[in-house]
């Protein structure tokens, strides 16, 4: 009886599995990266750009701090590296997105040579804060060594809060709440944080006199949206920027935004601005659209994907502004390699989650590296999590250390755990990102 | 006013339509198909496939869409429900939770996480002008298949062997049983149109609102769900009157009270209904047995 | 006589349910003194006894008083944001945090239960699955109004308000507390597994003493026949709602519990897959059976985990096991196998 309900249950499974067949090399992209593999990978363009980047970082750091001499030390071993986000579920498509690039960077790096290895190990946390201390106490089990996560803000919260009690270092690539590092020595971002993102927005709207009266839409049932509004609107009353309306959704009702467009268009809103992600902002786009209203929209990092959505008519998003960290248009030849292998990989152009990701491993290792570099040889096998932890401490705080990557040139941070990058932002023309 | 109201109904007939399939099975299995929005998102990716994959016209994606959808009902109903006939109600509403989580999972392998933009299928047909609103073709059509549907539904259950023999099912098993009814076929069915009329409600649901993710189904089910209890749950009428009303009530409560509360709004709504009216609005009273 | 045995027979139970808890305390306890608890196990443990807790205090409604509830994260939600804020604004006031844990669980019950009074007296007129959607829905309401609410403390005492933190006026030394939809963060973690063990015994003794009680008896009397109940003389209502509001409140309780443990707590948590993955302890340990409610929520929280190494396809395999599950148990061959066991045993032990 069981057998054959097994039997019955795996043949839907092949059936279904079948009708997936416009999307296999999505899918298959997909399964592959779940192996979280160790060395293969990585093609010799990518790591050629790789330590293309790396060269210039180190040339930079020792052009301007000449007092510290390098002693040249060699990284070795291999460090157990760990990663927890939102792999299904509701959210899992920026879980899946970061794992995907940090698997990218991983496998890059892994090729450049056999003498420091990363292994990977990404958990899903289901975007929820229990599952995602469960996730983080499985790779305790593991024996990590660095985690390079949380993907979501609230889950990030409540690891965040473990790693810092156990003296795990912690780089999250996209948790963009303050609550996320604050308080926390080991804890650093590498997305910008929350209120840079709304008070950079109101800022540029200001300083450009994009608008004279502004809307907002936010998810009010969303620890992002909501935490960007608030610094916007504390940002535009200190400006004098006239808000309004402002109206709100949940997930719950992320479908139907006439009211609130119809709110902003009477109340002569000539900029909307939407502190949202991507799939909710192209609903409003479409039916703005189809209202025939015709504003400004401005978004901030989570509108990143937009033009990559599979079916998307890129028309609707003509003239949309957005500060985003990252482009995938971008033609240097770091930007081009990740992309390239991205595509190829799972399919799909990648958004600035990815990116994130990608930028993740990479700012570990050059830290890493950074400090062999200055310090003598580093072998990172069988050290604790607690030194390696102190190490990357002390070289992400030091000014000299910095990091290029896919998101941002010449990172810095700050002690508090903050990026320290320029929003860049982005006019969509014609289907492409035209930076402004 | 005039546009919130078409708004609402706009957004309610998307309910609706939903809440027909729900209150379709409910009526005859006496079931809580919790997984019918996850059959619903199956519906729209395979659709999304044929049109965007395969370059099908939208009329063939649809029909192998509703095709899909029935094979599937009655796989559902076979492998996971029927081995529980017998069982308490609840047993078979938490394997029911059990099938949503199995085919959202499913379609996240399948299809992965990434968010697609359901083709919109009705580009070519005319808006309607109605004064200085505009009534976009989708809805048109989606409150003109609900209409369809639900006739066509009143008719099959009045009117065929088959629809008396499912309401004979839903009166009484045992009796049913014995004027040589065959239950397990009749039940059978009944998820074989039910899950085809998700196929439908897919294909409007991601043509009025665009973005399909493994997900799309889950809160759309649940509003479904709430569009049926409100109109009676197992009445077809009351299904569709309950839809509109939620998608009027909906944006109603946004436009005028609050956005931030509009679902709490919706929901004491219903609970004020259903204390009036504790069967829905056009539900059947139900005499207690003594 | 008869009665007598039934009384025995539920005392048996009772003590079997204490024993259970006892041992798993300290199997736990040794466990984690010879090294063996992993981490991944440890950190579970205040979940795993919270939805304990919820699954008992929903057995209640469902398995006793023979309502189907499909809001009770609703409740949970007000016990874990009331203890939370209680648990913060006392921070200097009531520097020794077992104090503190205490009375942030007792008056997150106590607002629950107060909740459970407001949603009580309406829904408990309603019957069958109208009843479960009007529960349903004061689960979105709770969930929804939580997402608008910004609690803050300053020298003044609380402030509140349904708009945003800024206008809750509060001085500049104020601290928010909860910040709607991002929740509370910086949250002192005061649960224990002590704490949570106790609270586990304390909520079985209640429970289980009100069903053993005549209250227990006339609920059970409604769920069976309520007609032949209330012509008995049975206040209907009064006993329904004695049993949701006490299950409200322990859900409270265990909400309290559950925050505590976590230095971050948002209302999105709290929503209906919370409830219904709490009704799925409950359906599947047995309606109105206890053990199998502490059992099968301790097996389902610890499921997950336990097949992490499947990476992706984990949750399918989760989807499957539950409707496998769900099958095999209503499986009337496998029943007739479990209940010929149960029968031939009892016998052995009679002949003895």
């Amino acid at each position: 009886m069981k057998k054959k309900v097994l039997a019955m249950v795996m043949s839907a499974v092949l059936g279904v599995s079948m009708l997936g067949g416009c999307t296999d090399a999505a899918s298959t992209g997909g399964s592959d990266a779940g192996t979280s593999g160790t060395t293969d990978g990585g093609e010799s363009a990518g790591s050629d750009a790789g330590s293309n980047a790396g060269g210039e970082t180190k040339e930079g750091v020792e052009e301007s701090v000449p007092e510290q001499e390098s002693v040249g030390g060699k990284l070795t071993g291999t460090l157990n590296l760990g990663m927890i986000g939102p792999l299904t579920g509701a959210a899992a498509i920026y879980g899946n997105a970061v794992k995907n690039g940090e698997q990218i960077a991983v496998d890059e790096i892994n090729a450049i040579s056999s003498d420091f290895q990363i292994q990977y190990n990404p958990q899903d946390d289901e975007h929820d804060a229990e599952k995602s201390v469960n996730a983080y106490n499985n790779l305790k089990d593991w024996n990590v060594q660095v985690i390079a996560g949380t993907v979501t803000t609230t889950p990030c919260v409540a690891v965040s809060a473990e790693a810092n009690n156990d003296r795990i270092f912690m780089l999250t690539p996209s948790a963009s709440s303050p609550d996320v590092v604050n308080g926390k020595d080991n804890v650093f971002q590498v997305c910008f944080a929350d209120p840079n993102q709304g008070s950079a927005s109101a800022k540029y709207i200001k300083d450009n006199n994009m608008a004279t009266k502004v809307a907002i839409i936010y998810n009010n049932a969303d620890a992002y949206s909501t935490g960007i509004y608030q610094t916007f609107n504390a940002k535009a009353g200190e400006l004098g920027l006239e808000v309004v309306s402002t109206t709100t959704f949940t997930d719950d009702t992320a479908n139907d935004f006439s009211v609130q467009l119809g709110d902003a268009q009477s109340a002569g809103a000539d900029l909307v601005f939407l502190p949202i992600y991507y799939q909710p902002a192209s609903l409003i786009l479409q039916q703005a659209s189809s209202m025939g209203y015709a504003p400004k929209f401005f978004g901030v990092d989570g509108m990143d994907g937009i033009l990559t959505m599979e079916g998307f008519d890129a028309s609707l998003a003509e003239g949309v502004i957005l500060l985003t960290p990252f482009s995938a248009d971008a033609t240097d030849d770091l930007t081009k390699s990740f992309v390239g292998k991205y595509e190829s990989g799972y399919g799909e152009t990648p958004n600035q989650f990815a990116a994130d990701g990608y930028d993740c491993p990479y700012a570990i290792y050059r830290a890493l590296q950074f400090y062999a570099d200055k310090n003598g040889d580093l072998d990172v096998t069988g050290k604790s999590a607690e030194e390696i932890c102190t190490i990357l401490i002390s070289v992400f705080t030091n000014p000299n250390f910095s990091y290029d990557g896919v998101t941002g040139s010449g990172m810095v941070w700050t002690a508090n755990g903050e990026v320290n990058k320029d929003p860049k932002a982005v006019v969509i023309q014609n289907g492409v990102y035209v930076g402004l | 006013m005039l546009a919130n109201l078409i708004n609402g109904i706009s957004l309610g007939s998307v309910y609706a339509i939903i809440a027909l399939g729900y209150t379709m099975v409910y009526g005859i299995a006496k079931m809580l198909n919790f997984a019918h929005g996850d059959v619903i998102m199956v519906g729209a990716y395979v659709a999304f496939c044929a049109i965007t994959g395969l370059g099908w016209p939208p009329i063939l994606a649809v029909l192998a869409s509703v095709a899909v959808c029935t094979v599937l009902g009655i796989i559902i109903e076979g492998l996971a429900y029927k081995p529980l006939r017998n069982a308490t109600s609840l047993a078979v509403l938490i394997t029911a939770i059990g099938v949503s989580y199995f085919l959202q999972n499913a379609a996240l392998l399948i299809w992965t996480s990434n968010t697609k933009v359901f083709p919109n299928i009705f580009a070519d047909l005319p808006a309607l002008q109605l004064g200085s609103t505009q009534v976009a073709p989708v809805t048109l059509i989606t409150v003109l298949a609900n209409i369809v549907i639900m006739l066509a539904l009143t008719f099959f259950t009045s009117k065929t062997k088959m629809g008396k023999a499912m309401r004979a099912v839903s009166e009484d098993k045992g009796a049913a049983t014995l004027m040589g009814i065959n239950v397990n076929r009749t039940i059978s069915m009944t998820f074989a149109i039910g899950s085809g009329l998700a196929a439908i409600a897919g294909v409007l649901l991601c043509t009025a609102y665009p973005t399909l993710m493994p997900t799309t189904g889950a809160m759309p089910g649940i509003k479904a769900f709430t569009a049926a209890v409100f109109g009676g749950i197992g009445s077809i009428p009351g299904a569709m009157l309950g839809g509109v009303l939620l998608g009027v009530i909906e944006i109603f409560g946004k436009a005028y009270i609050s956005t931030q509360l509009s679902d709490a709004i919706v929901f004491a709504v219903l609970i004020i209904v259903l204390l009036v009216k504790p069967t829905g609005l056009l539900g059947r009273k139900v005499r207690e047995k003594v | 006589m008869k009665a007598l045995k039934n009384l025995k027979k539920q005392t048996k139970i009772s003590f079997l349910n204490y024993g259970i808890v006892i041992l798993f305390f300290i199997v736990v306890q040794i466990l984690a003194n010879l090294g063996m608890l992993t981490n991944s196990l440890k950190g579970q443990l205040i979940p795993i006894l919270s939805y304990v807790i919820m699954a008992l205090a929903l057995n209640l409604v469902v398995g006793i008083s023979g309502e189907l509830s499909l809001g009770h994260a609703g409740f949970m939600s007000v016990g874990a944001f009331s203890g939370v804020v209680v648990s913060m604004s006392l921070a200097e006031n009531v520097p020794n945090p077992g104090l503190r844990l205490l009375l942030a669980i007792v008056i997150g019950a106590l607002l629950a239960g107060i909740a459970g009074v407001i949603i009580g007296i309406p829904v408990l007129r309603l019957n069958g699955d109208y009843l479960a959607i009007v529960t349903l829905a004061f689960g979105e309401i709770i969930k929804n109004v939580m997402n608008c609410l910004y609690v803050g403390v300053d020298k003044a005492g609380l402030h509140l308000s349904f708009k945003d933190a800024a206008s809750m006026g509060m001085a500049a030394d104020g601290k928010v507390l909860i910040n709607g939809p991002m929740g509370a963060t910086g949250v002192t973690k005061l649960s224990t597994f002590i704490a949570g063990t106790i609270l586990l015994l304390l909520v079985l003794v209640i429970i289980q003493n009100l069903v053993n009680s005549r209250t227990g008896l006339a609920i059970m009397a409604i769920r069976d026949n309520r007609i032949a109940a209330e012509a008995s003389g049975v206040p209907v209502t009064r006993h329904k709602l004695i049993a949701f509001v006490t299950s409200a409140a322990i859900a409270g309780a265990a909400g309290a519990l559950y925050a505590l443990n976590y230095s971050t707590i948002a209302p999105k948590k709290f929503d209906f897959n919370t409830s219904i993955l709490i009704l799925v302890f409950v359906v599947l340990g047995g309606i109105g059976n206890m053990t199998g409610s502490i059992i099968a929520a301790a097996l389902l929280t610890v499921l997950p985990e336990l097949l992490r190494k499947f990476s992706d396809y984990r949750m399918l395999i989760y989807a499957i096991v539950l409707i496998l599950v769900m099958i095999a148990s209503n499986n009337p061959k496998l029943r007739s196998i479990f209940d010929g066991l149960g029968k031939k045993a009892k016998k052995e032990e009679a002949a003895k």
